[in-house]
């Protein structure tokens, strides 16, 4: 009954090849931009959006940005919480270095240094694979963390060694700093990852998507059907780190205002994006968000329910809490090795043809 | 069904209904993780003195304490959810526990009007009550246990330790890096050489820091650990048989799980406090009867009395005589947090009041004010009597070194008001 192309006839090349091809898949999708866009930033508090959507939102952009790595292109990475870390630095040297000028740029071009030192790291890919450019990559992600606690110039020379974020607007409306209004910092997440996605979405299904997947798949068959490793690895990279680097910049400046290398970007932030990424389903953008969800909004969800409305104690809920989530994980891996996105196409399957299957 | 379970699932997200009214008190726990095992004292004793108080008093002035557990983890991500999910049900203080999570909450508590209480932990500038409205970090800060852990080592030496090698071994985080600025300072002071060795978190691979130790023998360590890291330092020093009396860790560094694991070598070791220890005061057999044997104690109750229980508690009454002090100003029993913050400004502890409360010299005597949110900075230091299994003070509470601290508090402080366009003033 839902997603049927019956009764949808397209009539020209645009038509036939745009992002979401079926009507009601297409309406959804609008309705959704319209409520994230222009309902949810009026009934938001800071409740909701410290602990739930912005942690969302962030982490989905750097799911996106290492499901490209991954998914797409098929060279495991470690290293994300340090390529995190990269783009968190980036943000505070632009910001305090050029007060002048606008944040929004600032977020950018720390996405663009990111993309720079990723694709350094990324270097070693053209001759290693697997498991051993996983142990290349996690050496990035030391590395990183030890190179921004060594060097004092990267913090400013601050005595504690924290970098915090100072107050910064955008059309007079802090977007950084203690002053945000809840719906600023949501709207400013919010752009920068529907931008993210729709970026992310047409790049993988245009040539250097294709070029990825082919890499993925067999890369010297790639190689003998014109496809350039060297290219197309090092484009994965840069691409994969421009997006990792805009969600480090915003998770310091606009989500947590001050953080600590090892504490903040350390190797379970490396490993939490990249079950993320797992969970949501490899080679898809819809998987990068449904895996951020899961593995965001699960543990705020058990806690309110364990301790908020249960009753429960804080230490015993803490412990169900990784003992449930950990336990959801094994489940889903064995009942769904595709991830959440895979679930997803098989419930569309099912909506087609409801109420009936035969 | 599965729309029933996902509307109850939004409920129970939405689910921020706040107990209005009661003196609301956040604990911000961690009692898993790596740090749990210093954690979980803390938070009893925090909780077990309010706890005392309802059963006992009724409340503070009449006013029953509402108090309110949030488990962070020691995670910096955890802390803010926390703050954010509790501080709309009018918290009146948060004590995070955390130096990190104090650095995160420093920005966004000054702006939603609520005090921190960073009890020897955190931004040691917070001192500075003109640029840090909100921030309180009685009776003692970091600096002032460098300065007191120095003090000592002259004390030592009849004075002069010039030529000496000093070792630092410290949690590389904000935490531990916090005593560097001033051990250089006393150090250039003093004449004596500063070795600095971190450890990654969470510590417990410190293997070539020890190393180092061992080839370099320094005349003295010095330890900015917590959690895991204190035990793994303290078991290390014993296998290199680095003499333990030399070894002088933070208040932090100092309770007794730290200890314990490396057995009766550990013998000797020192740690400072800005408290007393032990459980031989009148306020204990008040807790016995109306806490523990009534079944209310918070956690497994079988932490009274060590050291983090003590301080635990130590946090819990002094923010029960900063609200006693607020509801005196304000005329009200039920306080809300600014008027919170001018009871913690004007909190005056004296040892009349320490003993009415049945903690006769358990901490120095001390007053806050305006310009000092910081107190006097006095503090004692304590070693390991591993027979008896108990740490014991050995000297009596003295002051640190006022004169090095004051300029670094100031320019730290300047530094913060600069970059933050704060207007210092009273």
């Amino acid at each position: 009954m839902f997603y049927r192309e019956a009764g949808d006839f397209k009539t020209s090349y645009v038509d036939d090849s745009q992002t979401f091809p079926i009507k009601f898949d297409r309406y959804r999708y609008y309705v959704v931009l319209l409520i994230a866009f222009a309902i949810v930033p009026f009934v938001i508090n800071d409740y909701w959006v410290n602990a739930v959507f912005l942690p969302f939102l962030i982490y989905s952009i750097a799911a996106i940005g290492l499901n490209i790595l991954v998914g797409y292109c098929g060279q495991v990475s470690l290293g994300t919480g340090g390529f995190m870390a990269v783009g968190a630095y980036a943000v505070y040297k632009l910001m305090t270095g050029f007060p002048e000028v606008s944040i929004f740029f600032h977020v950018i071009a720390a996405g663009g240094i990111t993309a720079i030192v990723c694709v350094l790291f990324g270097l070693p890919s053209l001759r290693i694979k697997g498991f051993y450019l996983a142990v290349a990559t996690l050496a990035a992600q030391f590395f990183l963390v030890w190179l921004f606690n060594r060097v004092p110039w990267f913090y400013n020379y601050s005595a504690s060694g924290q970098i915090s974020a100072p107050e910064r607007e955008i059309f007079g409306v802090a977007v950084t700093g203690a002053e945000t209004l809840p719906w600023a910092a949501y709207l400013f997440c919010l752009v920068f990852c529907a931008a993210s996605a729709i970026l992310a979405r047409n790049l993988t299904r245009g040539m250097a998507g294709r070029k990825w997947m082919a890499i993925r798949d067999m890369d010297i068959a790639a190689e003998i059907i014109g496809v350039d490793p060297l290219r197309a690895k090092l484009s994965a990279f840069a691409i994969s780190g421009f997006f990792v680097g805009l969600s480090g910049a915003l998770f310091f400046a606009v989500y947590l205002g001050a953080v600590e290398v090892g504490e903040a970007f350390g190797i379970n932030k490396s490993f939490l994006v990249l079950f993320m990424v797992i969970i949501g389903g490899l080679g898809s953008i819809f998987g990068s968000f449904a895996g951020a969800a899961f593995l965001v909004l699960l543990p705020v969800l058990l806690k309110n329910v364990l301790v908020g409305t249960l009753g429960w104690p804080t230490d015993l809920a803490a412990h169900l809490e990784f003992m449930i989530v950990g336990g959801l994980i094994v489940v889903f891996l064995i009942a769904e090795p595709h991830g959440l996105a895979q679930l997803w196409r098989v419930a569309k399957e099912k909506l087609r043809l409801w109420p009936f299957p035969h | 069904m599965r729309r029933k379970i996902l509307g109850a699932a939004v409920a129970a997200l939405m689910a921020t209904g706040p107990a209005l009214a009661d003196l609301t008190i956040v604990d911000t726990s961690y009692r898993t993780g790596p740090y749990a095992a210093n954690g979980i004292p803390f938070s009893d004793g925090y909780q077990d003195y309010f706890t005392l108080l309802n059963e006992r008093d009724g409340g503070i002035g009449g006013e029953m304490i509402n108090l309110i557990e949030c488990e962070t983890g020691y995670n910096t991500e955890k802390g803010v959810e926390c703050y954010e999910a509790t501080k709309g049900e009018g918290a009146l203080v948060y004590q995070p526990l955390s130096t990190g999570i104090t650095y995160q909450l420093i920005p966004k508590a000054t702006a939603d009007g609520i005090p921190l209480h960073t009890m020897g932990y955190g931004r040691t500038s917070a001192k500075a009550g003109e640029v840090f409205k909100w921030v309180f970090n009685y009776p003692a800060n970091y600096w002032d246990g460098a300065s007191l852990a120095v003090k000592h080592i002259l004390d030592q030496n009849g004075g002069d330790i010039s030529g000496k090698t000093v070792a630092l071994v410290y949690h590389n985080s904000a935490y531990g890096k916090e005593p560097i600025r001033t051990l250089e300072s006393l150090a250039e002071k003093h004449g004596y050489n500063l070795t600095l060795l971190p450890v990654d978190h969470p510590g417990q691979e410190q293997k070539s820091q020890w190393l180092q130790i061992r080839r370099e023998s320094p005349d003295y360590v010095l330890m900015w650990g917590w959690g895991v890291m204190n035990q793994v330092a303290i078991q290390e020093a014993v296998n290199i048989r680095y003499p333990m009396e030399n070894f002088i860790g933070i208040w932090w560094s100092g309770s007794e799980n730290d200890v314990k694991a490396a057995g009766e070598r550990a013998n000797g070791y020192k740690a400072l406090t800005f408290h007393n220890l032990g459980s031989d005061y009148p306020v204990y057999d008040d807790i016995q009867t109306h806490v523990v044997d009534a079944g209310k104690a918070a956690g497994a109750g079988d932490q009274i009395g060590t050291v983090l229980y003590n301080r635990g508690m130590y946090a819990a009454m002094l923010a029960a005589e900063a609200i006693k002090t607020a509801q005196e100003m304000h005329g009200t029993a039920a306080i809300n947090a600014a008027q919170m913050r001018d009871g913690m400004e004007n909190l005056e502890m004296t040892e009349a009041k320490m003993a009415a409360l049945g903690l006769p010299n358990f901490g120095p005597e001390f007053t806050v004010s305006c310009e000092n949110h910081g107190g006097n900075g006095f503090g004692a230091v304590s070693q390991w009597n591993a027979e008896a299994g108990e740490f014991e003070l050995i000297t009596d509470y003295y002051q640190s070194d006022q004169e090095i601290l004051a300029p670094l508090v100031e320019e730290d402080s300047q530094a913060f008001a600069a970059e933050n366009g704060i207007t210092p003033g009273c």
